[in-house]
């Protein structure tokens, strides 16, 4: 009877344990079916002059220098608005803030509400508030702040997160060296909680990098001729770019758009593996 | 005397932790405090360096008089009184840094910048807490690496390297095996030479052991307190002598 029920789960365990292979196995063939189709198709468009030609009518001759420019210039912006903003946001949430006031929860509420909301609402704000009411045009600046706000909630939560793992018996471990609460959150918590910081922020950049449609919303051009030279200059970026070329009849077109994609991969992934080059730099430093 | 206690009230909300506490802390002498959990001596250790300020809604009556000096007025600086009076804790708690970081955490956030000087202070520090000659060869390494006991003394040093005149010890070899316990007792011998120190402990073998006095706490209240020799050989409250005989624990 015993050895029938051990049977049974052990049964079930492999039954539930294969199901969830099966899962993993079959959305990573379809990551790398899409990446062998751009590969196939974009691979031999890039070349040199590729990256550094401007975008033009004629295919052979399109490049992507000012999308890449533009994108590097946004998300570079969006990084300094948002990663400060948000972070700071949290440790005064974490460790300032009075956890029970009614004041805390609603904001706490918001912040999280914020991070469901859809991209294409951020871009209308910034329409309206950016773009109109501040005036700074449909310029990288305009761009940029909106995108930081649209990231700013996640790195909140994020960042809130691996700021609650920090260990009290650490903090108070600060305390009684007579430490101030701003030297603790400097010398202890923070570094404790870096990892996860940087984690968090991460994965919200690399949402901000693909990114169009609150970017077309705020009027980011579909063409842009030149390279921009200051943050209130008008501009595209990747993914607007390859979106355009997308929705053009010619086939050459949709074939630069493949090498377009591989781009703006490239461009996500070097930034993702230096920001994992950061946080096991510090995790080496706190194991 | 290095700390004396008068009329200590103590509340966290509307529970009432501790009860008109009267205790005075002996210079270069160690105090045991004992008595059953929940009876008040951790909650009272807390308010000699007033490390109940980071919990929610506490209030404390009565005064405590370091050096005859009332620490409980809003006027004596926090950052001066534990850099006096310093804390370890129940479980150690080394910071994810090298052995050299933690050692020197305190002071270099007090503003001590040179190099040498620090060097000087983290090999001091480490003879005092009996670690240097285990660790002096591998002190960029990461103090988590330390067992537990070699963990606990080097909170200990960290303790002392913004050099206090009181340490407080909350069940400092509770989370530790037999030898490191020992370890740590034979420590304290050597370190009351420099310091006075307060010493919370569940084990009254431990008080017996190491105390020169000791304070018996129950239900929030002082019963007794006197000579450790006196309070084992010869209590006069009957809720004592039950105690430490074993009766309740």
């Amino acid at each position: 009877m015993e050895s029938k029920l051990i049977k049974r789960r052990k049964i079930k365990n492999a039954l539930f344990q294969g199901a969830l292979m099966s899962i993993i196995i079959f959305s990573i063939i379809i990551l790398l079916l899409l990446l062998y189709q751009v590969f196939k198709v974009g691979f031999s468009h890039l070349s040199l002059s590729f990256i550094t030609s401007m975008p033009s009518r004629f295919a052979n001759q399109a490049g992507i220098a000012s999308a890449l420019a533009g994108s590097i210039w946004t998300i570079t912006l969006t990084i300094l608005f948002a990663v400060p903003l948000g972070v700071g946001t949290a440790i005064y949430l974490e460790e300032y803030a009075n956890q029970k006031s009614w004041f805390t929860k609603i904001i706490q509420v918001n912040i999280s509400n914020l991070a469901g909301v859809p991209s294409i609402v951020y871009g209308m704000l910034g329409l309206a508030v950016f773009v109109r009411f501040l005036n700074f045009q449909r310029s990288i600046l305009s761009g940029a702040l909106t995108l930081a706000l649209l990231i700013l909630p996640v790195i909140i939560v994020a960042s809130q997160e691996a700021l609650k793992s920090v260990p009290s018996t650490l903090k108070e471990g600060s305390y009684a060296l007579g430490v101030s609460k701003w030297q603790t959150i400097t010398g202890v918590v923070i570094p404790f909680s870096l990892p996860g910081i940087l984690t968090g922020s991460i994965l919200a950049v690399s949402r901000a990098m693909g990114e169009a449609a609150p970017l077309i919303m705020i009027g980011a051009a579909g063409y842009i001729g030149f390279m921009p030279r200051s943050p209130l200059d008008s501009f595209t970026v990747l993914p607007i770019q390859i979106f355009n070329w997308t929705s053009r009849p010619q086939a050459e077109f949709q074939n630069i758009a493949a090498a377009g994609i591989i781009v703006l991969l490239v461009l996500l992934l070097s930034m993702n593996a230096f920001a994992i080059i950061l946080r096991n730099k510090y995790q080496n430093r706190m194991d | 005397m290095k700390i004396i206690c008068n009329n200590i009230d103590f509340f966290y909300g509307s529970n009432h932790a501790l009860k008109n506490v009267n205790l005075n802390i002996e210079e270069n002498k160690i105090t045991a405090l004992i008595g059953p959990s929940g009876c008040g001596k951790s909650t009272f250790i807390r308010t000699l360096n007033r490390m109940y300020e980071h919990l929610p809604q506490t209030k404390i009556e009565g005064e405590i008089l370091l050096d005859n000096e009332n620490i409980l007025t809003d006027s004596y600086d926090l950052a001066e009184l534990r850099k006096k009076v310093g804390m370890v804790f129940q479980k150690p708690n080394p910071f994810p840094k090298s052995i050299y970081e933690n050692v020197i955490y305190g002071p270099k956030k007090h503003g001590l910048k040179n190099k040498d000087a620090l060097d000087t202070l983290v090999e001091k520090s480490l003879r005092k807490a009996a670690l240097w000659e285990e660790v002096k060869d591998k002190l960029n390494k990461s103090a988590l690496e330390l067992s537990g006991g070699q963990q606990q003394r080097l909170c200990i040093a960290r303790c002392l390297a913004v050099e206090p005149e009181v340490l407080l010890m909350d069940e400092p070899t509770s989370a530790l095996d037999p030898i490191a316990t020992l370890k740590i007792e034979e420590l304290f011998h050597s370190l009351k030479e420099y310091y006075s120190l307060v010493i919370v402990t569940h084990s009254m073998q431990q008080a017996a052991r190491i105390s020169d006095n000791t304070a018996f706490f129950l239900n929030g209240e002082i019963i007794e307190t006197g000579r450790t020799d006196d309070i084992f050989t010869n209590p006069i409250d009957q809720r004592t002598n039950d105690y430490i005989t074993g009766r309740f624990s």
